[in-house]
């Protein structure tokens, strides 16, 4: 280490502390929202914690808000969980697969596909939103968790980076594989799949709070309470008509709906920095 | 394109083959090309607002973009808010990367808490953020009431616009510290060290050496951010101002929702969405240049 100064320690873990401390403010302050009853924050807010944490938990899991329609939380996160874990398994099982046929097996029409596959990188739904709307409503998609999961799932990164990761198997395993006359979908199973186990576990831990985290598209394609995810619910929460907002509980429903990604992102935090930098590589 | 020596020829693996690329690319044919070609074919149409009957105009629907003030102000206001958004994070994010990269102590800790908001999707920070602005009693509404400053967003287009380049802002820090610290610690120390003792200070060590050679991921970022500002922030603006007031925060993507979704104006929308995907694949294209350019050095 180049630096061992004492000021210069001290000012690193200053500037440190001041960049944490903006990280974690608006989380503080919406904890501490969240565990007052709804009187005390129509005046200035609350800078210390109030005693009614459980109280407005249970509140809202069971009943939701009554101001935007009363659906029940509980409800809204399932179906976000139900839509993060299919789209993270998804994207996986058809990148995967996808790769595997492009690096293993020699056809026509290989590149072209690389290639239309590869395209796709990098253009989000939100662009075309209007057009893919349409396909999933002619699919008859709209209200169904099929609707919510499928269009997501496509995705060239994670195609590229399994691609990326068959190449570098030796050629010796397929050679020892196929003198054992191993058939093409025995050396998938027993030997491509367990080797990609670290990859795919990255690549899940990225993708599970990519789909947990959407926003536009089940805003779209949601119309019955009973589909809404969480996330895409907390608009209308804020948005009330001729209402005032319930502030604690939206602060309660906001801090439910970040909790599952953040529980993935802290304790999996190895797995997160592998699956997001190589990701992008 | 990169091969393996060895594959499987055999004509009777051919199917096996086709069935293991087949659901990609079904998925992406129908909900990718199908979709973006309607939406290039659509930007030449007029439709009425039934979907009843359309027309072919040509071009005139992004003549008609480009010859109103919406549009105009529209783009101005992506400009500034991408600007602000990519300078601010990536700053903040390289200034913590910068002193987290040094052997503190409690470094696991500091690192922990700047990945939290990779967690939080954006429309959660903007809601959090709003709440803390919140012109009746949020906490920083107070906080500037006591210097003076008069501050409701929902009046002053200004004052929203600032607020969701801050939640915007804050949520992408992660992202930018984490690719930022790991570009810092590929540097070699050696190089950071032969300049100290030739006795170049912490700031002129980062100016000559560590900023230059970070330069790779500093380019990266650039674009991952410019496309995160332009598309991944319709969360953040469609939760916290809906675009307004007076669509002072109404951004291209948002644009295209509202055009589409609300004005049900889709030759105007489809022409938008077009224009989107150029510049995402202008900017993908600088992506590739800049990948060659990496492996070359």
């Amino acid at each position: 280490m180049v630096e061992r100064k004492g000021m210069h320690r001290i000012v690193s873990h200053l500037i440190l502390i001041l960049g944490c401390a903006l990280v974690l403010l608006p989380i503080y302050i919406a904890l501490v929202a969240a565990s007052h009853e709804a009187a005390a924050l129509t005046g200035d807010t609350p800078l210390w914690f109030g005693g009614r944490l459980l109280e407005n938990l249970s509140s809202v899991l069971g009943h939701g808000l009554q101001a935007a329609g009363g659906a029940p939380v509980w409800r809204m996160l399932l179906n976000s969980l139900f839509m993060a874990l299919g789209i993270a398994g998804g994207k996986i099982a058809i990148s995967l697969t996808a790769a595997f046929a492009i690096v293993y097996f020699k056809f026509p029409g290989r590149g072209l596909c690389f290639f239309l596959i590869f395209v796709t990188l990098m253009l989000p739904v939100e662009v075309r939103i209007v057009p893919t709307f349409e396909v999933a409503s002619n699919l008859h998609l709209i209200d169904s968790y099929v609707g919510l999961i499928l269009p997501l799932i496509a995705s060239a990164t994670a195609t590229f980076l399994y691609r990326q990761f068959f190449l570098t198997i030796p050629e010796e395993l397929l050679e020892a594989a196929r003198i054992d006359g191993a058939s093409p979908w025995r050396f998938f199973k027993d030997i491509a799949l367990p080797l990609s186990r670290t990859n795919t576990a990255a690549l899940f831990v990225v993708t599970f709070i990519y789909g947990w985290n959407q926003y536009l598209w089940p805003l779209l394609v949601t119309n019955q309470e009973s589909m809404y995810t969480v996330v895409m619910a907390i608009q209308r929460m804020v948005n009330v008509p001729d209402a005032p907002v319930e502030w604690n509980l939206v602060m309660m429903t906001a801090l439910l709906a970040l909790l599952p990604p953040l529980l993935v992102v802290l304790c999996m935090q190895q797995l997160f920095i592998k699956g997001l930098i190589e990701q992008e590589k | 394109m990169q091969e393996k020596r060895v594959v499987f020829v055999k004509p009777r693996t051919f199917w096996l083959a086709v069935a293991f690329v087949l659901p990609q690319l079904l998925v992406t044919a129908i909900f990718f090309f199908y979709p973006a070609g309607q939406a290039i074919l659509g930007s030449f149409f007029m439709e009425d607002a039934f979907g009843t009957s359309r027309m072919f105009v040509g071009l005139s629907n992004y003549e008609t973009l480009f010859t109103s003030g919406d549009y105009l102000h529209t783009l101005k206001v992506t400009g500034v808010f991408s600007v602000a958004v990519v300078l601010v994070s990536m700053g903040f994010a390289l200034l913590m990367a910068i002193v987290a990269d040094q052997a503190l102590s409690g470094a696991r800790v500091y690192k922990s808490i700047a990945v939290i908001p990779y967690a939080v999707a954006p429309p959660l920070a903007g809601v959090l953020w709003l709440f803390l602005f919140n012109p009746s009693g949020g906490a920083m509404t107070q906080l500037m009431a006591s210097f003076g400053i008069t501050w409701n967003y929902r009046l002053d287009g200004d004052q929203a616009l600032l607020l969701v380049i801050i939640a915007a802002s804050w949520k992408q820090i992660s992202y930018n510290f984490l690719f930022f610290l790991a570009g810092l610690q590929a540097i070699p120390k050696s190089l950071v060290e032969a300049a100290a003792i030739d006795g170049a200070g912490f700031w002129r060590r980062f100016a000559t050496i560590v900023f230059p050679l970070l330069s790779p991921t500093t380019f990266f970022l650039l674009v991952v951010n410019t496309i995160y500002s332009l598309f991944e922030t319709f969360g953040i603006v469609h939760a916290v101002t809906s675009g307004g007031p007076a669509k002072a925060t109404e951004t291209l993507i948002y644009k295209v929702y509202s055009d589409g979704f609300i004005g049900l104006d889709f030759g105007g929308s489809s022409a938008q969405s077009v224009i989107l995907m150029l510049m995402v694949v202008a900017l993908t294209f600088l992506q590739f240049r800049f990948i060659e350019k990496k492996v070359e050095y």
